[in-house]
């Protein structure tokens, strides 16, 4: 409530109407703050904690923009989006991107105009059921009852899932994550179902997590990703090459422990062109030549972040899997830094 | 004749007989319990029934509450503690108690600004609330929100008191030209505001809010039980006297009045108040262009007020429908024109009947202030919901943080409850 709500609607609009002309690029530089649109909380991926800083894997990206286009990872205004206002913060301008565990699927990029910049995680719809049940495979449960989510690509995953492999099912529909928790632990469902990294994130706050399995089936592709507007081709490649810069440095071996002892030059080319020692590509993305150096002080790379948030270590546990470099048998492939 | 009595009687009492005890059945406990418990066979099964229900509802949240833990750093630490034994784990109020007051980002070392509004908050409802104590304390209360507002908002203290001139300027164009023609009072009053407003806002030098004495605390920060409470107040206190100027506007006999009071009361009637918070969220976010919004808080404000303010006018309606036709005739007869008519006999009367639907709207817009949190507002619930439970240390907390948050509720609804009924019993002056 400033000044700005007596002058009125028309002041506005003259002030904003050079401002919107400008990129997105250099909007943040002038404000010098990156609005980021985040969740407004999923374990390990974005939460305030007890001190009320943000903290979570998609966090780490924004942050890591931020380092990159500002040189300082705390100038993030964190904005906290649900999944029904995430979409008109970013396409209205209030955010700058968004990185809101959000799956990359044609009709987002196409038909609301967002372009996706990269997957952050790869994730899928698993099941989870409790031991005693003795199903070892999602195709034994022929008519079993499920908690779902309703309103979610997950309903729609189901369906599909039940229907090609001929086995019937019945679904409890419920609104919220935390209510299916209570409702699976209560007997109400046999089978639990949403993305897999929820399912462990779930499974990890069970008085004994022992007793629950999660099925090794995936029964969808949900490639999660940060993005942002249509239209401003040099914003999306700055966040693209953010995220892009924090997998290179792992599949590189550049981590936060060694990070300054690589800026100061190397044997191998990649690195010294990723780290601004040698060639201009921070230059040519309107950025300081030392980007990827600010981005990846922040957490370290991807593999640290992933970690240090989500990994096995954490009561999440989430393993590699799909989220491993391709060199071991993931997907995470970044294209060359040259 | 005492010789004829002796004689005529066999046996005549002759000293008063000792007091007996009333018997066992007739006194005491056992009185009451016969007559209130087991007065027949129905009530006394009703009884049993009832206190096997007490016990069962006791002996399980007993435990629960009393074996709870206090002291740990996370839900795992808890069971640890507990050990399987049954408990609760009470250490996330003990951690986050902050947060679900004051939402997770306004500054530690600001907590004693909003105390110290809601404290003077206290002293200027009072005697709105309570018309025993002094008249002149309304000035205070006149005051209250630009000192509110500066308390919580910090920044530059002129954006308060340039506001409040303005507020005053107007009051004092419309006291002089008022009595005159209402019409030239009105408008003259909104255009001196914002005479005011728009000149003394660009006498505020850019940036004097970065080294105000109270660091500036934008809307955003704002969150927990301290955003239902402000939301609820300031809902309440603005709806009120717009609902009275609806209730009375339809029933002008202006046709222009009166249909627009009618659309707009049965449009926000007519529409739930989710979609109104998303409208001031989402929508007015396209209408305006990108980093002048006007600010959420005040969005949500002006939503929330239009949609109880229809819901008073309809229960003030009822109340001025509820008066006598003679009331009004009365008012004319005396030769008293509209706004005394309305404000010395009509009003004083058809509030007094609205008390109990006005305090029901009250207490259900306070409780409707948590929908906020599906437009990603922090408020009670949306901490709890999204960062509180989201956290790696606290997620699966769910008895304890929701039972904390409808204590509050409960605290400030049975207060509003308790106030009305005092006040309709310090109202009552008829049908007795």
């Amino acid at each position: 409530m400033n000044n700005s709500v007596f002058f009125g609607a028309l002041t506005v609009a003259g002030l904003a109407a050079g401002a919107a002309a400008a990129g997105t690029l250099d909007d943040v530089k002038a404000r010098d703050k990156l609005n980021c649109g985040v969740t407004t909380g999923l374990v390990g991926f974005a939460a305030p904690n007890a001190n009320g800083e943000w903290e979570g894997f998609d966090v780490a990206v924004c942050r890591a923009v931020a380092a990159a286009v500002l040189g300082d990872s705390t100038k993030v205004e964190f904005v906290p989006t649900t999944g029904k206002t995430r979409f008109t913060a970013l396409a209205s301008g209030e955010i700058d991107m968004l990185a809101r565990n959000t799956t990359w699927t044609f009709s987002r990029d196409v038909d609301l105009k967002f372009e996706f910049v990269g997957v952050n995680y790869y994730d899928g719809q698993g099941f989870m059921v409790p031991k005693e049940l003795g199903v070892s495979s999602a195709k034994e449960l022929d008519g079993a009852t499920v908690c779902i989510q309703t309103g979610t690509t997950t309903e729609l995953n189901l369906a599909d899932f039940f229907r090609s492999n001929n086995i019937s099912y019945e679904p409890v529909p419920i609104e919220t994550n935390a209510e299916a928790q209570q409702q699976y632990l209560a007997g109400a469902c046999d089978v639990f179902t949403t993305d897999a990294s929820g399912l462990a994130a779930t499974r990890a706050t069970f008085d004994d997590p022992t007793v629950h399995v999660v099925l090794p089936e995936i029964v969808s592709k949900e490639p999660l990703g940060p993005l942002v507007r249509h239209g401003d081709n040099e914003w999306g490649d700055v966040v693209r090459w953010t995220l892009n810069a924090l997998i290179a440095a792992e599949e590189l071996g550049v981590t936060s422990a060694n990070l300054t002892e690589m800026t100061s030059g190397t044997n191998n080319p990649e690195v010294n062109r990723l780290l601004g020692t040698e060639g201009t590509l921070g230059e040519m993305l309107g950025l300081e030549a030392d980007w990827a150096v600010n981005a990846l002080s922040v957490g370290g790379n991807y593999g640290e972040i992933f970690a240090k948030n989500i990994g096995e270590d954490t009561p999440i546990g989430l393993a590699r899997g799909l989220n491993a470099q391709w060199t071991d048998g993931g997907l995470l492939y970044t294209p060359p830094f040259r | 004749m005492s010789d004829q009595t002796t004689n005529s009687v066999a046996y005549v009492a002759e000293t008063m007989l000792p007091e007996l005890p009333p018997p066992a059945r007739e006194t005491g406990v056992i009185k009451w319990l016969r007559q209130n418990l087991f007065s027949n066979f129905a009530n006394s099964i009703l009884t049993l029934v009832s206190l096997w229900a007490i016990y069962v509802l006791l002996s399980n949240t007993l435990p629960w509450i009393l074996n709870g833990v206090w002291t740990t750093s996370s839900l795992n630490e808890c069971r640890e503690v507990l050990d399987n034994k049954v408990g609760a784990c009470f250490s996330v109020l003990t951690e986050r108690w902050h947060q679900l007051l004051y939402g997770f980002k306004y500054p530690i070392d600001a907590y004693w600004r909003p105390n110290f509004a809601l404290v003077l908050l206290l002293v200027a409802a009072a005697p709105v609330l309570f018309f025993d104590l002094p008249r002149k304390m309304l000035a205070f209360t006149a005051v209250y929100p630009f000192i509110a507002f500066w308390l919580i908002w910090g920044g530059t203290i002129m954006t308060p008191i340039v506001a409040f001139i303005g507020f005053a300027a107007g009051a004092a164009i419309f006291q002089i030209y008022g009595k005159k023609s209402f019409a030239i009072g009105f408008f003259g009053a909104i255009g001196a505001a914002l005479v005011v407003w728009i000149v003394g806002g660009a006498l505020i030098p850019e940036g004097a809010s970065d080294s105000a004495w109270l660091s500036a605390v934008p809307s955003r920060d704002l969150g927990g039980f301290m955003l239902n409470l402000m939301l609820g107040v300031t809902c309440v206190s603005l709806s009120l006297p717009l609902g009275i100027a609806l209730a009375l506007g339809r029933q002008s006999d202006m046709p222009l009045i009166k249909w627009i009071c009618v659309v707009f009361i049965e449009f926000v009637r007519g529409v739930p108040l989710i979609t109104l918070l998303f409208v001031a969220s989402v929508m007015l976010s396209y209408f305006f262009p990108p980093e002048s919004t006007v600010d959420l808080f005040l969005r949500v404000v002006i939503m929330i007020t239009m949609f109880s303010s229809a819901y008073i006018a309809e229960v003030i309606r009822g109340g001025l429908a509820a008066l006598p036709k003679g009331q009004y005739e009365a008012a004319d007869s005396l030769g008293l024109d509209y706004p005394q008519a309305m404000r010395l006999i009509i009003l004083p009367q058809a509030l007094k009947i609205s008390i109990p639907g006005i305090v029901n709207v009250a207490v259900g817009l306070f409780k409707d202030t948590t929908l906020v949190s599906v437009i990603s507002m922090f408020d009670l619930v949306g901490m709890i919901r999204g960062p509180v439970l989201a956290s790696t240390e606290w997620n699966g907390v769910y008895w304890e943080l929701l039972g904390f948050a409808a204590v509050l509720f409960f605290v400030v609804c049975y207060g509003i409850s308790q106030y009305s009924q005092w006040l309709e019993r310090r109202l009552a002056t008829d049908h007795r």
